[in-house]
């Protein structure tokens, strides 16, 4: 009963608060404008919102092979000597604190990115956030993308192995589509996971305001724009903001909340759809 | 469940058969890169641990001392001082979170597991509630943490005008950690033998004596285990207590003082004073702490599964 009741106030407080910036920006206003400037009277969550997605997509590409990986590793390949190390590992990297991966990626990481040359790279931005992103999404999936390969039935896989198939044909023709719905849950947790970040985000993204674009004809060099996530945005105003502006962050909240309700439903869907 | 086994077995076949005695060595160098990429995945992921852990604490290491440990930050540019307050301010949380979390989500899980079990299929308002408190909890583990803290600020904060205060960041990281405690002890509570429940209700003991004389005591080691994995959210979380919490690095004298945890020193350290040397401190100190849970929990879990 308590946790419905959480959940429950949860909403219904971020949502009060969040009711004046509705009522007077406009949900449309919101979304789609452009400029953030809360001294202005402008409040457009849209640079945000592409900040987040790209982000997100950043540590996708860079994170989902890397995991799905370890998780065919460990669940087919390792040897137990070796699964022995590499599983508390990974473990391990669930347990580091976000504020530590975002002071290694301030220390070592944007130094790295600021070798880039090109003008205007400060080596904080969308590429050092989807580096760290990467490792810190990078035990969601595996862990559940592992459970789901370990799931696939034996008889599968010796029928694929006795008809000839090598191992790796095995993996690739019948495991991974058999472990399918659960490898996908996995990466649209791991999304989830990613949208919801935020110390380690504001760390190394360069909080800037603006919308993300290209530094120069390249249009890959977006990456070291430097940008702000829905979840910065709210932690890095909230505590200072008053009035309009502050709803207007608890509307960031809801956009954020709605967001995240809608990615983890739809794991969850696809979780239960195979436990069927 | 034939058919897929069918559809896919056959599609392997007709790939593999035709072929399989000109391609075979193909299939097998083909089988080796791939396992040999696999064989890089694990090790960049170990590897990336390594180089976090292994840089920040090598890092830290040269300014942790016991002067480090024992001595107040006294603010300036370069963070000058160490970081005793933090230590005690994050122990102060950790307890308050657990003391507040622990009894609601134990009881929420009991019951979940023992008294809401039994209505399953039945229809009416109270299984209906269930239904919706699991979905609670499921929805409450995936929301991300500034939401929890954008929530504590909101009530604790400003309504109930708690300000920023450790009774504040504790309320919002009771609420963090609920699930965390709800699911491991509703885990716990099914892994106890049906036999034990029915050997103590045929003494004549009531439900709740059962539970309470037998169930729980059975489940402790999974519950503790959850404790303590609540522990390290609370000791490693930064964005709920970084909105509710205050920031003063003074020592918390009450419930209503405001503080800093070490996580939150770290985020300090790094973004305004940009006294690196003394952040990587800070931060090996939470890694070292981490680390110290993580094997507490393994060590727990292991005797667990021995003693079954």
């Amino acid at each position: 009963m308590v946790s419905i009741f959480v959940v429950f106030l949860i909403g219904f407080f971020t949502l009060r608060e969040g009711l004046p910036a509705l009522r007077e920006i406009g949900l449309d206003h919101l979304l789609t404008g452009r400029v953030w400037r809360p001294q202005r009277g402008e409040f457009g969550l849209l640079a945000m919102i592409a900040g987040s997605v790209l982000v997100t997509m950043g540590a996708m590409l860079l994170g989902v092979p890397l995991a799905l990986g370890c998780a065919i590793f460990l669940a087919e390949v390792a040897p137990d000597s070796v699964r022995a190390i590499v599983r508390p590992a990974v473990e391990l990297l669930a347990g580091i604190p976000s504020v530590v991966y975002g002071l290694f990626g301030m220390v070592v990481l944007v130094p790295l990115v600021r070798r880039v040359p090109v003008p205007g790279n400060t080596g904080y931005g969308l590429l050092s956030a989807s580096i760290v992103l990467a490792v810190m999404i990078l035990p969601t999936i595996t862990n559940i993308a592992e459970d789901a390969i370990r799931a696939v039935p034996r008889d599968y896989k010796e029928g694929s192995l006795a008809l000839g198939a090598t191992h790796w044909q095995t993996i690739m023709g019948v495991t991974l589509p058999a472990a399918r719905s659960g490898i996908v849950a996995a990466i649209i947790l791991g999304v989830g996971r990613a949208l919801g970040e935020t110390m380690a985000m504001i760390m190394v993204i360069g909080n800037s305001i603006l919308f993300p674009r290209p530094l120069n004809d390249n249009p890959l060099t977006v990456f070291l724009s430097q940008a702000r996530t829905l979840t910065g945005n709210i932690a890095v105003e909230i505590n200072y903001a008053t009035g309009l502006h502050e709803s207007a962050l608890f509307a960031t909240g809801v956009a954020l909340f709605v967001l995240i309700m809608i990615v983890n439903s739809s794991a969850h869907l696809l979780m239960r759809g195979r436990a069927r | 469940m034939s058919e897929p086994v069918r559809v896919i077995g056959w599609r392997v076949a007709r790939k593999a058969m035709p072929q399989a005695k000109s391609n075979l060595a193909r299939r097998h160098l083909a089988q080796k890169v791939a396992f040999a990429l696999l064989w890089l995945a694990g090790l960049v992921a170990v590897a990336a641990l390594l180089a976090v852990v292994g840089y920040v604490v090598a890092q830290g290491a040269q300014v942790i001392n016991l002067d480090f440990l024992l001595t107040p930050p006294r603010g300036g540019l370069s963070g000058e001082g160490g970081i005793s307050t933090t230590i005690v301010a994050t122990l102060y949380l950790v307890l308050l979170t657990i003391v507040i979390a622990t009894p609601l989500g134990v009881g929420a899980a009991v019951y979940l597991v023992e008294y809401a079990g039994e209505m399953r299929g039945r229809s009416g308002l109270i299984p209906r509630l269930v239904g919706l408190a699991r979905f609670g909890v499921e929805t409450l583990a995936g929301v991300p943490s500034i939401i929890f803290g954008l929530f504590g600020y909101a009530l604790f904060v400003t309504t109930m005008n708690f300000g920023f205060s450790l009774l504040s960041a504790g309320l919002a990281g009771a609420c963090l950690i609920l699930p965390v405690i709800i699911r491991a002890t509703e885990e716990a509570l099914r892994a106890v033998p049906r036999s034990y429940r029915e050997g103590s209700l045929a003494l004549g003991t009531t439900q709740w004596q059962t539970i309470w004389g037998v169930v729980l005591p059975a489940a402790l080691p999974g519950i503790i285990t959850s404790i303590i994995l609540s522990v390290g959210r609370v000791v490693s979380e930064t964005a709920v207590f970084y909105v509710t919490l205050g920031g003063s690095y003074k020592m918390p004298t009450s419930l209503f003082s405001g503080g800093r945890t070490m996580a939150l020193h770290v985020y300090y350290l790094a973004m305004e004073t940009r006294a690196f040397d003394k952040a990587m401190g800070t931060g090996a100190i939470l890694i070292l702490s981490i680390i110290l849970i993580n094997a507490v929990i393994n060590c727990l879990s292991r005797r667990l599964t021995a003693r079954e």
